[in-house]
């Protein structure tokens, strides 16, 4: 079965694709085998994040930036990520509003997720949907973040290029010098542009980004777009300065090395996410979670030791070592 | 993880009654749910373009203008034409009650007036939804 949805959504199906979505999400044991065959047929599309404050018009500019890249031909895939409420664990996903004008475009597929606790701004199985997208045959993938603060970056494990959407009238110079979100934009785009502020707050932005140039030399500089998304204006621009970053990073081979950063962080964490849940789910059915918790509290134990403990035996574990054999004999 | 139950809920038409679909989408998220909210002014298309990519395991209509016997029914046809038949559509709004049986033996599980607890209708979600 997992031979067929792959090779159905290699097709172009948007139907296995969205349940291979579903079982991504939920962790469902159904995904792995397909993943494992379209993993091949992915890393072709572009990505894009776009992300910045609640409300900013990040759902507007993606709807806006999504039918300038149809102009050129290439197709779009769209990742909204809204947060769920931490009491109920559901969610209302309003991001889809915003992109009504998209929906009768088959070249076109909007995804819709919840955060489900995950946090840094994103779902934790973002970017697995990129790969899903991917094969399905988007060239270009566009992800929309949750309203972020100042520290949800985990966009930028994921997205070739970031674009950080700033609105005037929601902070001053202080504000811009902070560091986090303003720190992983490629591109920058002061939105509401017909607001009050909108040339002040790019005025600062790009002071800021001229300081930084002092501090580090870099290959890139983030350019600094304008854009009033409800109008579609400076949209063509925006999508000019991505492509711009795009073209910089094969050009000086930053590209190549991004994508192997990724890659490699993307397995750490596969596996570190696999390896705890192995780990925790025997501590906590075995109860020994529950008798070391109590050692905790009566100081009959410290976690550190626990800590080594647990990490000695499991090393130590005939499975474990089985595989150390195996390993080493070559 | 457990499956979540993913809904949409879509305000098919010119209707620019939104209050009903705003409260039900909030009390449906509030009960556990990941709910799509499409907006205002969705065709038939839309709607179901929207259900398969999202995957909806429900997707909710909203009428409260008059035009629910010729929406309902059309986003029921679409829907099997793409194949969707395990997908519980349900609808509400201001509906006469006498187009209830129409409604239902062109294919929707549910239709819920005015008044009706919002209990009832996310108990009748979840008692009927599919498992994927
Ligand atoms: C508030 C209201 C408005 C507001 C709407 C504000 C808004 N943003 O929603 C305003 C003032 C803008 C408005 C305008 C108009 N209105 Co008006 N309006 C109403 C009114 C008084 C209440 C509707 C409401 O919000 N109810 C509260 C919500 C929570 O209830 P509900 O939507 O019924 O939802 C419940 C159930 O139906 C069900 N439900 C609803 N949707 C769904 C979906 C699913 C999936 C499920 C499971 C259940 C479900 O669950 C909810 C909880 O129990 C009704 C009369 C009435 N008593 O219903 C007239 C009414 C709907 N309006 C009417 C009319 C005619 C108009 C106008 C055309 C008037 C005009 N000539 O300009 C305009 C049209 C606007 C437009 N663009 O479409 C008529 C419609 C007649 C018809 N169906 O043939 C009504 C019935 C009044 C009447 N008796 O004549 N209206
Ligand atoms: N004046 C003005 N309003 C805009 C502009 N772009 C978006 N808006 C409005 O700003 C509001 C929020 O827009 P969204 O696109 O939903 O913002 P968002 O960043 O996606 O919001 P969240 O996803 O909730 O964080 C809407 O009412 C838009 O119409 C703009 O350029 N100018
Ligand atoms: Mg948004």
């Amino acid at each position: 079965m997992a031979h067929d949805f792959a090779a159905q959504i290699l097709e172009g199906s948007n139907r296995a694709a969205a349940r291979l979505i579903s079982w991504l999400e939920d962790e469902d044991e159904r995904a792995y085998e397909c993943m494992k065959e379209i993993y091949p047929h992915t890393g072709r599309a572009f990505v894009v994040g776009i992300t910045g404050s609640p409300g900013a018009g990040k759902s507007t500019l993606t709807n806006a930036l999504a039918r300038e890249i149809r102009q050129s031909g290439l197709k779009v895939g769209i990742l909204a990520v809204d947060p769920s409420s931490p009491f109920t664990g559901g969610a209302l996903l309003g991001d889809r509003v915003r992109m009504s004008d998209l929906a009768d475009d088959p070249d076109i597929y909007i995804r819709s997720m919840a955060t489900r606790g995950f946090l840094g701004g994103m779902a934790k199985a973002a970017s697995d949907v990129v790969k899903v997208l991917d094969a399905l045959g988007k060239d270009v993938i566009v992800i929309e973040t949750v309203g972020v603060g100042q520290d949800e970056v985990d966009i930028v494990g994921v997205a070739d290029t970031t674009c950080v959407v700033l609105v005037p009238g929601l902070g001053d110079a202080i504000q811009s010098m902070k560091a986090g979100i303003m720190e992983i934009a490629d591109v920058f785009v002061i939105n509401k542009a017909d607001r009050p502020g909108a040339d002040m707050l790019c005025a600062e932005v790009s002071a800021r980004i001229e300081m930084d140039a002092h501090l580090r030399e870099r290959g890139w500089v983030a350019p600094v777009n304008k854009s009033v998304a409800v109008e579609g204006v400076g949209v063509h621009e925006l999508w000019l300065s991505i492509e711009a970053h795009r073209k910089y990073l094969f050009d000086s081979g930053r590209f190549y090395e991004s994508r192997r950063e990724k890659i490699a962080k993307e397995a750490l964490r596969m596996i570190h996410g696999e390896l705890f849940r192995v780990v925790r789910e025997q501590l906590e059915q075995s109860g020994r979670l529950d008798a070391a918790v109590e050692k905790l509290m009566n100081k009959k134990l410290d976690p550190y030791t626990l800590m080594r403990d647990t990490l000695t035996e499991w090393l130590s574990s005939s499975q474990c070592k089985r595989r150390h054999d195996e390993d080493t004999k070559g | 993880m457990a499956q979540k139950i993913k809904m949409i809920m879509a305000k098919p038409g010119l209707d620019g009654h939104d209050r009903g679909a705003k409260l039900l989408a909030r009390v449906c998220a509030e009960a556990g749910m990941e709910v799509v909210y499409t907006g205002l002014r969705q065709t038939p298309e839309m709607i179901v373009a929207a259900a398969e990519q999202e995957d909806a395991d429900v997707v909710g209509l909203s009428s409260l203008s008059g035009v629910h016997n010729y929406f309902f029914p059309k986003v029921v046809e679409l829907m099997k034409q793409k194949g969707l038949e395990d997908v519980l559509l349900v609808g509400g709004g201001i509906i006469p009650e006498e187009d209830y049986d129409f409604l239902k033996k062109s294919g929707m599980n549910a239709i819920f007036g005015p008044g009706t607890p919002t209990g009832a209708i996310v108990d009748f979600i979840k008692e009927n939804v599919r498992k994927r």
